[in-house]
């Protein structure tokens, strides 16, 4: 059976697993919570619009943000009951700042809408991922990127292998663990799904082997499936970055500014391919997802949370103990202390750790970089992170840029080994921020640039459009002039011969002129309104176009 | 003795001609230095260099006919930025020509706007939409936060507001280490 033993990848670490203690117990499903957060923005790409108005009465399922714009997924009420708000609240974000959110206060009933029925057998593609847009499926490992973008079928690139990532090489954290050993079957469904979608010959589901239960229920769903392979791989973090089981299980090494699927592979995550069968099988939206709850609690274990539901509850439902100082989201490498416990569980939520004293060994005092190298032979992105590290301390972003800054997974290996303990994901974040920072300022001043010139030229137009259709004028009235031969051939006093122009302007010349000039205006008084007159936006005034032609 | 003459005369003419081609064929159609210039300046066209925008400060600049410390939406790292792209020495910035401020945009009282167009023809980059007599309102994500509106509103209606950090736009703060007295 095991015919693969993987490729492995360059670097990594082996830290102590910490993921026993949540593994005992099966998966609970969470006690409903009476008023439901739902952020609007839980995915990369544009905030959803939202779809619902306060005191409306939503079922459970419906969809209440709509994907706004292209890389974009939808958001859907995880339980029945009323919106009380549409409001800025905080979000398990690192800034602590807040966002956009939908309340729902629940009414207990907890009703479905009712489904609508698709058959993506028979639905053209573009059709099935629309579904799975508006469904809000989004990568489940931590990246929640749409994954209706991730199957293109008819690109160039065709895909020959699809990779399920069931590595979950962070430590604590086990719900994928959980998701395999009690839903193989529903996952293998998804696998089997999106293996059809994307066009994929064979499945290869990357397993790490200290997970021998959730490796024997995928074997034993997957007996029957054709092509559908389960690759045990050796317990290394990090194993589930995307381009490192890529690398473990196919031994294609994704280049720098590349896309795997330029190599015919595409990866999910475990619990994408289990959202995507219950989308597309069932009918039922992205609306729970399941969570860690490891640490300082009294039963540390799985649940299934609807997304929504606050940390808070979620954290007393596992009992948390005193003394808990703040409360982790995500792993211990790669995640991040969250602002407040009133903020909900969201689809990017893996884990939830209550941190205390001693939970964790102790980060001692940073001294400076001694460039002994050891954090280079752990990047599994193959970078050299202290070269990174004096850039980004130095301010050279350009050269961070030029040395792989953005390939760079903040998987912390490299910190985690400095014998200086620098923290140094938390300098190529600053970094790629500073970066992402200064491109939108970028690009707000050439838009910027680009309508002051636009302004600029269109002034210039109608500046040289006025003098035109003065010129046109002048010219018009000079014919007039001299279209009157009778005038100044009978010569009432002695033609005057005036400095400025050419033209003999005589003086009945200048009557017959003044004459016409008056019935012109008369003739416009009485044609139309004085409703031409400008109210003061010269920029758009138009002179009346009754003008230049001699009547 | 004639002939190195001749040589050198005709080899003149000749790479007189090419190059008088060149200038010609391959004509620059704006001054490279004053595109870079202007690339560094924020595109403010604030005015409160003293010219009446980037492009014609960045001129001037080229041309040596301004300092380099005249422009505050730039601020001190835009002095930075153009002390080293023209070899020139970095000075602080000129108070005289206001100050740094946090970037911020304009917010017209809808209720108050009387509809008279002022704000519309000050706007150097068409942030204002609105007609005579009609409501005016600022498109948030064009404007530059010139304020060149506010002074010709004669109800005083705008107003500056600043623009605060949403989680798109949250930065990641520089790691402080912190400093300790060691005896």
């Amino acid at each position: 059976m095991n015919r693969r033993r993987g490729f492995g990848f360059h670097g990594g670490i082996e830290p102590n697993s910490y993921k026993s203690e949540t593994t005992r117990l099966p998966i609970r499903v969470a006690p409903i919570s009476e008023e439901l957060v739902v952020p609007l923005h839980q995915n990369i790409g544009g905030t959803p619009r939202p779809l619902v108005r306060v005191g409306e009465y939503v079922f459970k399922g419906q969809r209440i943000g709509a994907a706004d714009g292209n890389i974009s997924a939808a958001v859907h009420a995880p339980t029945s009951g009323h919106v009380t708000a549409l409001e800025l609240r905080q979000v398990p974000h690192a800034s602590g700042l807040a966002d956009p959110v939908v309340v729902i206060r629940a009414d207990g009933e907890d009703a479905w809408m009712a489904p609508e029925p698709f058959d993506w057998r028979a639905a053209p593609p573009d059709a099935v991922r629309d579904y799975l847009r508006d469904a809000g499926v989004v990568g489940l490992g931590g990246a929640v990127f749409p994954s209706h973008l991730k199957m293109r079928p008819g690109d160039a690139d065709a895909i020959d292998t699809l990779i399920l990532n069931g590595a979950e090489c962070e430590p604590f954290i086990t719900c994928d663990d959980l998701l395999m050993r009690e839903r193989a079957a529903t996952i293998l469904r998804g696998a089997s799904i999106l293996a059809r979608l994307t066009g994929a010959r064979e499945t290869l589901v990357g397993i790490e082997d200290n997970k021998p239960e959730a490796i024997a229920a995928m074997r034993q769903a997957g007996a029957g499936m054709a092509g559908v392979e389960v690759v045990v791989l050796p317990t290394r973090y990090p194993t589930g970055g995307a381009k490192q089981l890529i690398r473990a299980l196919t031994g294609i090494e994704v280049p720098h500014g590349a896309r795997s699927t330029e190599f015919g592979v595409q990866c999910f995550n475990v619990g994408t391919a289990h959202a995507v069968a219950d989308a597309l099988e069932r009918g039922r939206p992205l609306i729970s997802r399941i969570v860690t709850v490891a640490g300082a609690v009294r039963t540390p274990r799985n649940y299934e949370v609807l997304i929504g539901t606050p940390v808070r509850e979620l954290l007393a439902d596992a009992g948390m103990m005193a003394g808990v100082e703040r409360v982790l989201m995500g792993g211990p490498m790669m995640g991040f202390a969250l602002p407040g416990y009133a903020v909900p569980v969201v689809k990017a939520t893996n884990c939830l750790i209550a941190w205390t004293p001693g939970l964790l060994p102790e980060q001692p005092e940073e001294r400076p970089c001694i460039r002994c190298g050891a954090c280079a032979e752990v990047c599994p992105a193959d970078l050299q992170p202290l070269e990174l590290y004096w850039y980004a301390r130095g301010n050279q972003f350009g050269k961070a840029q030029e040395y792989g800054v953005f390939d760079c997974i903040e998987c912390g290996c490299c910190a985690y080994v400095c014998p200086s303990n620098i923290r140094l994901v938390d300098y190529y974040r600053y970094a790629k921020s500073e970066i992402w920072a200064s491109e939108r300022d970028k690009a707000r001043a050439d838009a910027a640039r680009a309508r002051f010139d636009a302004r600029n030229a269109r002034i210039e137009r109608e500046k040289s459009e006025r003098a035109a259709r003065v010129a046109a004028k002048t010219a018009a009235s000079r014919a007039a002039v001299s279209a009157i031969p009778d005038a100044s051939a009978d010569g009432v006093s002695e033609p005057s011969v005036s400095n400025a122009g050419p033209a003999s302007g005589s003086e009945a010349a200048k009557h017959a002129l003044i004459a016409q000039a008056l019935a012109r205006v008369r003739a416009r008084q009485a044609g139309q309104d004085v409703a031409d007159d400008p109210g003061g936006a010269a920029g758009a005034h138009q002179p009346g176009d009754t003008g230049h032609t001699t009547s | 003795m004639l002939l190195p003459l001749l040589i050198m005369t005709g080899l003149a003419i000749v790479l007189g001609a090419v190059m008088g081609y060149v200038s010609v064929r391959f004509r620059a159609d704006s001054d490279p230095l004053v595109d870079k210039v202007d690339a560094i300046l924020p595109q403010t066209q604030c005015g409160q260099c003293g010219y009446p925008g980037c492009r014609p400060y960045a001129e001037a600049i080229a041309n040596q006919e301004a300092e380099i410390n005249q422009c505050p939406p730039g601020g001190d790292e835009g002095i930075r930025k153009l002390a080293e792209l023209l070899g020139r020495e970095y000075k602080p910035l000129d108070a005289a020509h206001g100050a740094e401020k946090p970037k911020s945009v304009a917010v017209i009282d809808e209720a108050t706007c009387i509809g008279c167009t002022l704000c519309i023809q000050a706007c150097p980059v068409d942030a204002i939409v609105g007609a005579a007599k009609q409501m005016h309102t600022v498109v948030a994500t064009l404007c530059t936060g010139c304020e060149l509106c506010v002074p010709p509103c004669p109800v005083d209606c705008i107003r500056m507001e600043l623009v605060r950090d949403t989680v798109d736009t949250w930065k990641w703060r520089r790691p402080i280490i912190p400093i300790k007295a060691v005896a």
